[in-house]
């Protein structure tokens, strides 16, 4: 896998976030924020943000305005910093209505529209995927995975084809918290998909053996979700000092130290952490900037990780 | 669902702690005034069981079969399953318990049983003073108060209350007791401080239950046949 690198693009986009942190609290007004930095999918050479943007739990707000406009804010931040991938599922209640809500008012220009299926049945699927595309308000979806292994001897072919007649342009499966790894590892192996998507964390490392080097061989990109436990990572970290190393990498916070750890990995495409906090989101899309850890500081955080968490 | 047991309750926790009281104090917003109504009918519900009257009783189940009935429309289906892909279940099993309630009121051979302390209790936690929960969590508010007829918890507790005082039989907890464990475990990983309540009252009056259920009954000393 190619080594991360900023796009032109990609940087006239953070300059023009950067622009628009002026009128921001001089924390962020300060220093302009590094070019976001991105990753080739492997199966055909576009670059991808490094960090990507998740759904579950936090853009569930069902009709509650207040929700609903903190949703848009925390995608226009999103997307004014650089942002690309946003990723949801049917089975995330209001989100995939949110984000569709937040698509029509902020029109992002590159937005990678990720969703999942999640049904039992093959032939329900397709009108699955017909509503999801509906409520997030996209004339075709850039990735569709398949939630969690559900019926995926149906639904994958039906997926494949859709990508072959031109309405999709890429096909995933997904897993969380460690689950059927034997199985994904089986997908992975047999068929071809473009994406992989996975826990995986300082303390959740089980993928590290088998299914992050089979990406790498097979030419499978990696998306990480889960990447704070759900926020039970970053609460055991919460209040206890960052270690030296920290600084040398360019974080400020726990949050931004464990995505580094995570994008870091050769075999990542990105990660997608969710938040419904604007602030959040600024954090996290600077971990994707500036120095990553190597090889020997990934060992250190790992240990300081265990150790503090 | 394959590996079953490698899930745990927070992969089923599919909202946050702020969506769920929003919802609520939405939903109270929209229903405003029918707080008090609701509260009146409550108060129904805690003469029935102070005074074991036959139509008093009749009365209370109806109200709580009502009660039910509303929380399964109005909450569940029509708010609940905004955030929550189980809220329609939900909303089918409280309309069965209504029924139930119904059935309650009026199944020939109805006994009215003495007056108990602990029933009179838990109906006056659930229709007094659980609207007050809302204020000793932190970042409520009474917007937020949780009231017996409009939403879930207190109209359970009250039913609960009502089915131990009338010792009726177990197909009439199966729910009310389910629904506990349910919106315990919801805000046990919702991290609410007072998600242990509802399951310890659940408890409390399935216990009690067994235990009167071994007593015999003395209904010389409180029926009134000519109510």
């Amino acid at each position: 896998m190619s080594p991360i690198s900023p796009s032109r693009r990609r940087l006239l986009e953070s300059l023009i976030a950067a622009m628009g942190s002026l009128a921001l609290p001089s924390l962020y007004a300060a220093t302009p924020p590094a070019p976001l930095l991105t990753r080739p999918i492997p199966s055909s050479g576009e670059q991808l943000p490094v960090i990507g943007l998740g759904s579950w739990i936090t853009f569930n707000v069902g009709r509650d305005p207040q929700g609903r406009r903190e949703s848009v804010d925390v995608m226009r931040q999103f997307f004014a910093g650089g942002g690309r991938l946003v990723d949801s599922s049917p089975m995330y209640g209001s989100a995939q209505d949110v984000i569709g809500e937040a698509v029509q008012a902020l029109k992002p220009a590159r937005l990678f529209a990720a969703d999942k299926v999640w049904v039992s049945g093959g032939a329900r699927g397709v009108a699955q995927v017909e509503a999801s595309r509906k409520l997030w308000r996209v004339p075709r979806f850039d990735l569709l995975q398949v939630h969690n292994l559900l019926s995926w001897e149906e639904h994958l072919p039906l997926l494949l084809a859709m990508k072959r007649e031109g309405r999709l342009r890429y096909v995933g499966i997904t897993t969380s918290e460690g689950r059927r790894h034997a199985e994904i590892e089986k997908i992975m192996a047999s068929q071809p998909i473009d994406f992989v998507q996975i826990s995986y964390n300082a303390l959740d490392r089980d993928v590290e053996q088998r299914i992050l080097p089979l990406a790498r061989e097979r030419k499978i990109g990696v998306i990480v979700n889960r990447p704070f436990r759900q926020g039970d990572l970053t609460q055991a970290l919460a209040g206890k000092p960052l270690p030296g190393w920290a600084a040398d990498i360019g974080c400020t916070t726990w949050a931004q130290a464990l995505l580094k750890f995570i994008v870091s990995h050769p075999a990542v495409t990105c990660a997608i952490p969710a938040t419904s906090s604007v602030a959040h989101v600024r954090e996290n899309l600077l971990a994707g900037t500036g120095r990553m850890p190597d090889e020997a500081l990934r060992k250190r955080i790992v240990q300081d990780v265990e150790r503090l968490a | 669902m394959s590996e079953w047991w490698t899930y745990s309750l927070s992969d089923f926790l599919m909202f946050s702690s702020r969506s769920y009281y929003r919802l609520i104090e939405s939903y109270s917003a929209a229903i405003w005034p029918a707080h008090l109504l609701a509260l009146v009918a409550g108060l129904v519900v805690i003469v029935a069981i102070v005074r074991p009257r036959q139509h008093l009783q009749r009365s209370a189940a109806l109200v709580l079969a009502a009660a039910w009935g509303w929380v399964a429309w109005a909450y569940q289906l029509e708010r609940y399953a905004e955030i929550n892909t189980a809220a329609p279940y939900f909303a089918a099993a409280f309309a069965v318990q209504a029924l139930l309630l119904c059935w309650l009121a009026y199944r020939p051979g109805n006994a009215v049983p003495a007056p108990q302390p602990l029933a009179l209790g838990l109906s006056g936690l659930a229709i007094l003073a659980y609207p007050l929960l809302a204020l000793a969590r932190d970042g409520g508010t009474w917007r937020q108060a949780e009231v017996f007829g409009i939403v879930p918890d207190p109209t359970v507790v009250a039913t609960l209350s009502v089915l131990l005082a009338w010792r009726a039989p177990a197909i009439f907890w199966l729910i009310p007791v389910s629904w506990c464990l349910v919106s315990g475990a919801t805000l046990m990983e919702l991290k609410i401080g007072h998600a242990w309540l509802l399951p310890a009252l659940a408890l409390t009056a399935v216990l009690a239950r067994i235990m009167v259920s071994k007593k015999p009954r003395d209904f010389n000393s409180t029926a009134n046949p000519r109510s």
